[in-house]
């Protein structure tokens, strides 16, 4: 069970890598990836919400979709409530754990809308819906997404704030060598995919 | 019927138990945060240029709010600022004086003595670094204006190789007097206008050598001062603004035209 676990979480953080490899949760990797400080902890912030988030929704699944035969309405019920999570969330931090809230600041309620949770809440099901283990799986799958998605950032964050201070071209400046940055790392991550457990 | 009855009531149900849980949530997680801190900020001039002491005007209001910090320390928004943030707190305003960033060199090209021709980048520490400067005086104006480019109120100015400060739009916020290397930029209270426009503590020969119009510490001023509000220091005279009443005496006796009528 314990190695069905790691191929899991190794899957999820190196192979099938949110950001790089699936593309999903671009806009936080783009936009908070200018230091490696808010970079991690939007990282962390997003772990946080990602574990949740799994429990939750496998639970709403197994529990109300699948008896009542609706589960065509997945994608509608998991935003709501990964919406509804986020929001408790925040709440419960500001009012018992102040620092933690602190340091997460404005990436708690930008992860509501961030759609590399709700990939991993729709990863879930079709990936392993059904079993037994399922519930445990949901929530180390989404725990070493939150990783690979942290992992993704911090490094193309360090990148980042390189390139501030090298000589870029006239035309690359901006947006476009962080793109072709990014792409650069993407590339590096197929690496991977021959790291195959079947 | 029943196809479309059970989403919607699945659906809909999770909706209305989720919103009272966080309606629930929000009534047992209720963080107190201050009324007052909104209203401070929509007073506040929001230029955060930390002239307070705060790390912005957001910081400030906090700060406020939480108490034993002065309403009186915004230098953007003077007095009528602290009257409203007075109102919004409920405490009585203090008259704050008006403060006002005062250059303490007066020594243009003509006036000091060039110890060599700077030719490097044009920028204030650059030019500190190499040897001090061009200017023979190791107290004198650098000229390049770093001064300029930190103020956030376009009231500094470099007018023949002297930075000038605009008394109008100065708010003294103090980015000037922090950023400049020779720190010849002191907030003063604007209340004087006769400011001692040198700050050598050199022996008076050697001011005499290195500007015309250098402080060289006679005394003279102070000797004339009908207040008493001069003390020669360190060679160099000090103007006490609390006790200066503008009448320009000391001005009129410096032989070293040291001192300068500033509006």
């Amino acid at each position: 069970m314990i190695s069905e676990l790691l191929i899991i979480s190794v899957g999820a953080i190196l192979i099938n890598n949110f950001v790089l490899v699936q593309f999903l949760g671009i806009c936080p990797f783009l936009g908070v990836s200018k230091k490696v400080e808010t970079a991690s902890g939007m990282g962390i912030a997003v772990v946080f919400v990602m574990i949740c988030a799994s429990a939750l929704t496998w639970v709403v699944q197994e529990y109300l979709l699948v008896p009542f035969g609706i589960e065509y309405m997945q994608t509608i019920a998991f935003i709501l409530v990964i919406a509804v999570l986020v929001q408790f969330v925040e709440m419960f931090l500001q009012k018992s754990i102040p620092s933690l809230y602190n340091s997460l600041g404005v990436y708690l309620p930008l992860i509501t809308t961030n759609c590399a949770v709700l990939g991993v809440a729709i990863n879930n099901i079709t990936k392993f819906g059904g079993t037994e283990m399922s519930f445990v799986k949901s929530i180390v799958y989404g725990g070493s997404a939150g990783l690979g998605f942290t992992l993704a950032i911090v490094l193309f964050a360090g990148v980042r704030e390189r390139l501030e201070s090298s000589d870029i071209p006239e035309f690359l400046k901006g947006m476009p060598v962080v793109l072709v940055t990014a792409a650069l790392l993407s590339i590096a991550f197929l690496g991977f995919s021959g790291l195959s457990f079947n | 019927m029943s196809q479309i009855l059970i989403p919607i009531l699945i659906v809909g149900g999770m909706g209305i138990i989720f919103g009272v849980l966080l309606g629930a949530a929000s009534k047992i997680f209720a963080v107190k945060t201050d009324e007052r801190v909104p209203k401070i900020l929509e007073v506040l001039p929001g230029a955060n240029c930390g002239g307070c002491g705060f790390a912005g005007c957001s910081a400030y209001a906090n700060a406020l709010v939480s108490g034993g910090v002065k309403p009186n320390m915004c230098p953007v928004g003077g007095a009528a600022v602290a009257e409203k943030i007075s109102e919004i707190l409920g405490v009585e305003a203090e008259e704050k004086e008006k403060m006002v960033a005062r250059v303490l060199c007066n020594g243009n090209p003509e006036r000091a003595v060039q110890k060599y021709e700077y030719d490097g980048p044009r920028d204030c520490h650059s030019a500190a670094r190499l040897g001090g400067g061009e200017k023979m005086c190791p107290h004198g104006c650098l000229g390049f204006g770093s001064c300029v480019a930190v103020c956030k109120f376009g009231a500094i100015s470099v007018a023949d190789g002297v930075a000038v400060v605009d008394v109008n739009k100065c708010v003294a916020c103090g980015a000037c007097a922090l950023e400049c290397p020779k720190k010849i930029i002191k907030i003063l209270p604007a209340k004087s206008k006769y400011t001692i426009t040198c700050k050598s503590v050199e022996k008076g020969k050697i001011t005499r050598r290195d500007c015309k119009v250098g402080c060289i510490g006679c005394g003279i001023c102070a000797k004339n001062c009908p207040k008493g509000a001069i003390v020669v220091k360190d060679n160099v005279a000090v103007i006490d603004p609390m006790k200066c009443v503008n009448c320009g005496i000391c001005a009129s006796k410096c032989p070293q035209k040291a001192i300068n009528k500033v509006e």
